[in-house]
């Protein structure tokens, strides 16, 4: 590991740009990309990397909902992933949809699963090796686990918490959350209404990383949280618009900053923006 | 190969705040905008030169930052 993880809960989630240079052939690691941009693997990747397209392979693309079980089990195998496999994920935007991976992996109980610091923006920053050459492991046989549900949230869960001891934390852009807007710029809309869930605290996700993309300190993600109330004896539920940015802020909440009761709300505004009669709050 | 020339600028479109980030691929050029605030990428383009790519990309974002309203 480099000096980059040092301070975090757990160092172990998070390896450098250096480590991924130095062991990304090893045999019991497998490097998989997954972008905002389901085209970007194929102008130039890690060398050895996998690409997962997070529309089409890390959700269920009939239900709204995340990869089946068997889904997911192919989509390992046929990556070379066998149960005791270091799984490193990186991608653009600071990790985005990595992060939305890395959730889902531990949703399904695989117990060695990280993420490159400062994703594939720092990759090409620092000049290192790209290629356009597909990887192509030899298949395995994987066994996911039973889905941990524990770090995930449901609508049930949101409304039950609604009021409470839990810190709601809403990982959106300002205008998002203040109604202003009803999707980031550019994108299409996809809610009814704008605003937030009554008593969320507002923490754009982005404010936990560098300009390079690396995670901020142990320090600063403290103080960044801390500021709105979260600590270590109170439940935090995380949401954005579909859940990518908040699996971003969950994984920062547990893994670098070592809370054990955090969940994403996948649902997130998405769902809870186009509920009849639900309350939102708007300033 | 690895990213040549690779840039990230900030610019505004349609009152938008964007970055273009170009870079050169051996002989071929990439450029993708994004929305800041997110960051999410909303065009993208691919080239003969960074001057191409830049202006292919940043009218396709025009025209989908245009669609977005505010309340």
């Amino acid at each position: 590991m480099s000096q980059q993880t040092n301070g975090y809960a757990h160092p172990e989630a998070l390896v450098s740009t250096d480590w991924v240079a130095q062991h990304a052939n090893d045999a019991n690691v497998r490097v998989v990309e997954v972008d905002v941009d389901t085209t970007a693997y194929e102008q130039g990747h890690v060398p050895g990397a996998i690409g997962w397209n997070w529309s089409t392979e890390l959700c269920d693309t009939v239900v709204r909902d995340i990869v089946p079980k068997a889904k997911l089990e192919k989509l390992m195998s046929a990556a070379g992933i066998g149960n005791d496999t270091t799984v490193v994920l990186y991608g653009d935007n600071n990790n985005w949809f990595a992060a939305w991976a890395f959730w889902q992996l531990r949703i399904y109980g695989h117990g060695d699963v990280r993420i490159m610091n400062g994703g594939r923006r720092k990759w090409m920053e620092e000049g290192r090796p790209l290629t356009t050459d597909p990887a192509s492991p030899a298949p395995t046989t994987y066994r996911a686990h039973e889905p941990d549900l524990t770090i995930r949230s449901f609508l049930m869960d949101v409304r039950s918490a609604m009021g409470g001891e839990t810190v709601l934390i809403d990982v959106r852009s300002p205008a998002e959350f203040t109604g202003e807007i009803l999707a980031p710029p550019g994108l299409p809309e996809t809610c009814q209404r704008g605003g937030h869930i009554p008593g969320a605290k507002n923490v754009p996700w982005g404010k936990a990383c560098n300009e390079d993309g690396t995670f901020r300190s142990p320090e600063e993600l403290a103080a960044l949280y801390g500021g709105v109330g979260v600590s270590k004896d109170k439940p935090v539920i995380a949401y954005c618009r579909i859940g990518e940015r908040s699996s971003h802020t969950w994984f920062v909440l547990k893994y670098l900053l070592g809370h054990d009761n955090v969940r994403n709300y996948d649902g997130s505004w998405t769902e809870w923006g186009n509920l009849v009669g639900a309350p939102v709050e708007r300033p | 190969m690895n990213a040549e020339e690779y840039i990230v600028r900030s610019e505004t479109l349609n009152g938008w705040p964007v970055r273009l980030t170009s870079y050169r691929l051996e002989q071929r050029w990439f450029c993708a905008v994004d929305n800041v605030d997110p960051g999410a990428c909303i065009a993208r383009a691919e080239g003969a030169s960074r001057e191409e790519v830049e202006r292919i990309a940043a009218y396709k974002a025009a025209g989908r930052l245009a669609r977005t309203r505010r309340q």
